[in-house]
């Protein structure tokens, strides 16, 4: 028995639990994105650009079927995103229901829409953990830690939660435009009495993405970022947990995405694709398997999607020949896509990849962008309906 | 070392938002919690299911250990494992 694994981010998708790759391949971990519908609007979400064109969520009894059915094939931990899940109206019945199952129910929300009424209804129904995450631009974390309106609602959703007895897990999202701000992060989270704050990077896909060069945080700003986080990190040893990941466009070598491919991930959209990442509706060549076609076990065990990227016979060279491929499985497929056209090619973060030049290229217009006066640079694009359809000509 | 945290008088619980239970699937105890899952080998799981059911001191935990192993002397390792599950941030004293 090992507790080494303790040591990643509560919010890490998929995180601690790929310490069992060892076994038969079970999709320990279902992430269930019940909805597209958000009160948020944020430019760094990572649902598909084109989210708006999904019109037909799966019903109550379609998700408890699934939920059923990942459960039998060993599910573990049940994540329940978005969107904001608190918009969908069964919310109490599917976490009742989750678990009963046996899962443990981990509930991913901006706290937007919930109040403390909620919060214990949520914990009747068995919740096990609420993951706050705060909308971080930098205007709405100003806005926090100024004393608005929000900053009240927060506190108390916090209180409510401490109160309720869950673990309080915060989630801010870094970027550009926020990372100078860790210490008032840190601080807030202090404030609020977290058990564990997440630092969470973001990560380039979907609208952030499309709004990377506005995101990407440059070095500099990174290393003051980084040094504050260890420094509290220090300061809050046995108190608060700290998460603190470095974003992998300044990693030399890839993220062991989803901790490989179809190994432990399974995530259900809003409308029932079944995918092994959230990301990867956006590969070409994809079947993209429906839960009300397809049992869980066909779509896990048999799907062309799901054994696309098993293994090491899909591997390209440096890749295929490279001793470190059991280690990050050559990164993440998407990003590969995204970035060279191929998701066969190695994640271009591996200073091995022959494409690692497109991310310092990118890092490098992140800067220019960041240079630029203030009315000349590019605004951001909000998420939102109505940015969806005009991009994607919906 | 560090200073050990539990004696024979203290409780031993399971830490906030960590659950304990068996898994037909793995065949195994794990411990769930927050976005994780960490799979037990027997002796953890024997430790960690009468913690997770009772509220008892460390010496009754022991006792009840020995009826259940024919007596071994097995004292010494269930302290070292409590240290250890209470570094993993698994369990804290009551």
């Amino acid at each position: 028995m090992t507790g080494s694994d303790q040591n990643k981010a509560p919010g890490s998708i998929g995180g601690s639990i790929g310490s069992v790759r060892d076994q038969i391949r079970q999709p320990l971990w279902l992430l269930a994105e019940l909805t597209y519908a958000c009160p948020l609007q944020c430019p760094y979400c990572s649902n598909p650009m084109d989210f708006a064109s999904v019109k037909k969520e799966l019903t109550t009894e379609e998700w408890l079927d699934v939920f059923r059915q990942a459960r039998a094939m060993g599910a573990t931990q049940l994540g329940l995103s978005g969107g904001e899940p608190l918009t969908r109206p069964d919310l109490v019945e599917l976490i009742t229901e989750a678990r009963k199952m046996g899962f443990y129910t981990n509930l991913i929300t901006s706290g937007v829409g919930m109040d403390a009424s909620k919060v214990a209804e949520l914990k009747q129904a068995g919740l096990d953990h609420i993951q706050v995450s705060f909308q971080a631009s930098s205007e709405d974390l100003n806005n926090l830690i100024a004393g608005t309106d929000a900053f009240q609602h927060k506190i108390e959703m916090a209180k409510a939660v401490k109160a309720n007895g869950y673990p309080m897990v915060l989630c801010f999202v870094t970027h550009r435009q926020n990372i100078d701000q860790m210490e008032d992060i840190l601080d807030l989270a202090i404030n609020l009495d977290a058990d564990y704050v997440e630092l969470a990077t973001t990560q380039y896909y979907g609208w952030a993405m499309h709004n990377r060069d506005q995101l990407l945080p440059m070095k500099e700003q990174l290393e003051r970022a980084e040094a504050v986080a260890h420094r509290y990190q220090q300061q809050q040893k046995g108190n608060m947990k700290i998460y603190y990941v470095v974003p992998d466009y300044y990693e030399e070598r890839p993220k062991a995405c989803m901790n490989g491919w179809g190994n432990v991930f399974l995530t259900v959209t809003p409308d029932g694709t079944a995918l092994p990442c959230h990301a990867a509706r956006e590969l070409p060549g994809m079947s993209l398997p429906n839960v009300k076609d397809m049992s869980i076990d066909a779509i896990w065990n048999g799907s062309d999607d799901f054994n696309r990227f098993r293994g090491f016979d899909w591997m390209t060279e440096p890749c295929r020949s490279c001793d470190e491929k059991e280690k990050d499985f050559g990164g993440c497929r998407c990003q590969a896509f995204m970035l060279t056209g191929d998701p066969t090619n190695a994640d271009p973060v591996c200073s091995k990849s022959p494409h690692h030049h497109l991310i310092e290229e990118a890092l490098e217009r992140g800067r220019l962008e960041a240079e630029k006066p203030i009315t000349e640079a590019k605004p951001l694009v909000f998420r939102n309906p109505k940015n969806s359809k005009q991009i994607c000509g919906l | 070392m560090a200073e050990p945290v539990f004696n024979a008088e203290s409780v031993p619980v399971l830490a906030l938002g960590y659950r304990f239970q068996f898994e037909p699937a793995q065949n195994c105890n794990v411990l769930l919690y927050p976005e994780g899952m960490v799979k037990l080998n027997g002796a953890a799981g024997e430790i960690l299911q009468r913690i997770s059911e009772k509220k008892q001191t460390v010496a009754e935990l022991i006792a009840e250990l020995k009826v259940a192993f024919n007596g071994a002397d097995l004292d010494d390792d269930v302290y070292t494992f409590l240290e250890e599950a209470y570094n993993n941030d698994w369990i804290r004293p009551e």
